[in-house]
């Protein structure tokens, strides 16, 4: 069965670069890319959620099914 | 059917007062000489279903009313000298925010702890200058008992009608005194109610001026949601910073009570149609002043007496109508001359004003003003 | 699925004022996500806040919200609520605001138990002001006017509001993100006077001064020095030593609570009449 993956939403608008999201990624799907956050591998991403529910800034929005 | 007459102590005949303008939340913390009013509001609040609550010091009453006021209450906060140097930070929030809630405040002696038991004018100027920042003031000074009552709904109606706080400020003689009252009948005293949004929630802004100076104010809880803080805020309730925008915003603050002074300054005009000295007082020292007339008046003297009844905004224009007149104004007061140095403003030289100031915790008496009744040449 | 906060944000508000990994952001997440979950009605909904960076959290969430004076949000909260009961009304605002300046009104509506929630963000600093020390400073910790080392003790919030007679007190950090709407929650549920304190970082005016490199360096020490009451109770006081409880930490559904007990006075002072 194919894994599904999840979108990942990382406004520029509202991401302050401060790394939250990276850190406690448990997947390591995401990385500072300059100063925002970015996707680096979104098939390692198990849709747990951690991101969007630690970024302080309303910036990321992990849509899954 | 007669009127209720009752034989009243002035605080007790500002509390009716408060209940007839339909006062239905009051807060406050224990001080003399007006702890009476809160007394009473315990008694007489929850009969009719509303709320008194002492709160944990003075700052946290003034804080209590102005929550209870964004529900839509009429409210009510009593205090003195201490207690209203303590407020003056809300009291600001008030005039920002532009909350409706009347301040009762029995001058006592001051400063700081002064002489609790003792009368005092000298809050006035605190009525005016005790917070920081401009602001408007409606300050009221009553005289009799009797007018306390009246006057006591006239507050609410002005802080109503202009969405802001109002100050009625009686010395301790006037609080504590009794004289008989005359209950006006339900309805005979007009009650002014703060204005309502016609727009929808979602079209609502608490500060829009296309309705005016005084824009409608919703109530917490009736549909409407909207933002309100002590900041320098736009019309939509939200802080701002942009220079036009505050500057608008503190003018019409300002403006909607100083543009509006000949709506709300009261005063008495006693013999004055031909006085050559006119006394110019307020509280309880009017009475006296009333007195001094009299007496100079039945010595052949043309003294008169012009007695505040609003003390801000300051009648400066009615005083400087009288200024190009008269001989000489007095302004007797329990202060080291607070009304005075208003009075030399508003008589730009014209006239001279002589003061008559004591801050010994005593009235001052007709005599002393009958003297320099007489002075004047 | 994403949740969805913009439901309960005021449009066009963010970005909101906090700096690059305050954890404000993620308690006010966390605040959305309880009132989202009891299904309060933003129209009967008041949030009431005083002066610093937590106190600016109101202006965000579209509700009736009231950014007060400095110290005052829980006498203001405590008009509102006394004057329109049937309002589900949250107080939050930070350290010093609310055990400070605050002190008097927080402790007092602790011991009146009226049916309010007091969210305290405890980041153990004035950031607005540019990092002043708080109660809340841990003694010996550098801050801006404790230049050679905090001096004073600090106060324990949640033994604060206990002692003072609230009658939920739970604890949280920012770092246990998926625990701060549980706890929330079942404050605003409560009846009576909740307190939810949760620990918080500032990066920019406590973190720099007391050499943590960094927000995650922040965010783990929260998450090393957080220990949940029922694991507390498997562990000796040496374990526990530096280590602070978090969850739930105590309840107390038997304290009368304030307007109920007022309603009785009015049936009283009617029944005098």
């Amino acid at each position: 069965m194919e894994k599904k993956l999840p979108k990942i939403e990382i406004s520029e608008k509202l991401c302050k670069g401060c790394h939250i999201c990276v850190e406690f990624c448990p997947k390591d799907v995401l990385e500072m890319k300059g100063f925002y956050a970015s996707v680096k591998n979104l098939e390692a991403c198990i849709s747990c959620m951690q991101c969007e529910l630690r970024c302080p800034d309303f910036a990321i929005k992990v849509i899954t099914e | 059917m007669s009127k209720k007459v009752a034989f009243l102590q002035g605080n007790e005949a500002a509390t009716y007062g408060a209940l007839y303008a339909g006062c239905t939340f009051f807060a406050g913390y224990p001080i003399t000489p007006s702890t009476e009013v809160a007394e009473i509001m315990s008694i007489e609040l929850p009969k009719i279903g509303g709320k008194f609550i002492q709160m944990e010091d003075e700052i946290g009453a003034m804080a209590a009313i102005l929550g209870a006021s964004l529900t839509g209450a009429k409210v009510l906060d009593s205090t003195s000298g201490p207690g209203f140097s303590l407020k003056q930070e809300l009291i600001g929030m008030g005039c920002i925010s532009e909350i409706p809630c009347v301040v009762y405040n029995v001058m006592r002696g001051g400063p700081s702890t002064g002489m609790p038991t003792g009368p005092s004018q000298s809050d006035v100027m605190c009525a005016k200058w005790g917070t920081h920042g401009d602001h408007p003031a409606i300050c009221l000074v009553p005289s009799t008992v009797q007018e306390l009552f009246e006057e006591m709904v006239r507050a609410f109606n002005l802080s109503e009608k202009y969405r802001t706080p109002v100050f009625i400020m009686p010395d301790e003689i006037v609080a504590h005194m009794r004289e008989r009252v005359v209950f006006p009948e339900p309805g005979e005293i007009p009650l002014i109610e703060r204005t309502t949004p016609t727009v929808s929630p979602a079209d609502y802004k608490p500060y829009d001026t296309s309705f005016g100076d005084v824009p409608p104010l919703a109530a917490f809880g009736s549909g409407y949601k909207f933002h309100v803080t002590s900041l320098n805020k736009a019309q939509d309730g939200f802080p701002t910073t942009k220079a036009e925008l505050v500057q608008a915003e503190e003018e019409r603050q300002v403006r909607k009570v100083e543009g509006n002074a000949d709506d709300i300054i009261e005063f008495e005009e006693y013999q004055l149609d031909d006085a050559e000295v006119v006394v110019i007082a307020y509280g309880s020292t009017a009475r006296s002043a009333r007195y001094a007339v009299n007496v100079a008046r039945e010595q052949g003297i043309k003294a008169g007496m012009f007695r505040l009844k609003t003390f801000w905004p300051f009648p400066y224009k009615q005083i400087t109508a009288m200024a190009g007149k008269v001989k000489g104004f007095i302004t007797p007061e329990m202060n080291l001359g607070m009304c005075f140095g208003e009075v030399e403003r508003a008589a730009q030289g014209k006239v001279p004003v002589i003061g008559i100031f004591r801050v010994d915790g005593e009235p001052i008496n007709p005599d002393q003003i009958l003297d320099k009744i007489k002075g004047v040449k | 699925m994403a949740f969805d906060y913009e439901k309960w944000i005021r449009p066009g508000k963010l970005p909101h004022i906090w700096c690059p990994g305050c954890g404000h952001g993620i308690i006010m997440k966390g605040m959305i996500r309880a009132m989202e979950s009891l299904k309060l009605k933003k129209e009967n909904t008041v949030i009431v806040s005083g002066i610093g960076c937590a106190s600016r959290l109101p202006g965000y969430i579209d509700c009736c919200t009231l950014h007060t004076a400095h110290g005052r949000a829980a006498a203001f909260a405590t008009g509102v609520k006394l004057a329109k009961p049937e309002m589900d009304v949250i107080i939050v605002g930070g350290d010093g605001d609310g055990t400070a300046i605050g002190g008097n009104h927080f402790i007092h509506a602790c011991r009146r138990n009226i049916n309010l929630t007091y969210i305290i963000m405890n980041n153990n600093i004035y950031g607005m002001t540019g990092g002043q020390f708080s109660p809340c400073t841990p003694t010996g910790a550098l801050a801006s006017t404790t230049p050679y080392g905090n001096p004073d003790p600090g106060f324990d919030v949640a033994k604060l509001a206990i002692g003072a007679g609230a009658t939920f007190v739970a604890r949280g950090t920012s770092f246990h993100a998926n625990q701060i709407d549980k706890l929330i929650a079942e404050a605003i549920q409560h009846k009576g006077f909740s307190v939810v304190e949760i620990l918080d970082d500032c990066p920019t005016t406590y973190g720099r001064r007391n050499k943590f490199k960094s927000v995650i360096e922040m965010m783990n020490r929260l998450k090393d020095i957080a220990v949940p009451v029922k694991a507390a109770e498997k562990m000796t006081a040496e374990q526990l030593k530096g280590k602070v409880l978090t969850g739930v930490l105590y309840k107390d559904d038997t304290k009368p609570e304030y307007t109920v007990e007022y309603d009785k006075v009015i049936e009283r002072a009617k029944a005098a009449k």
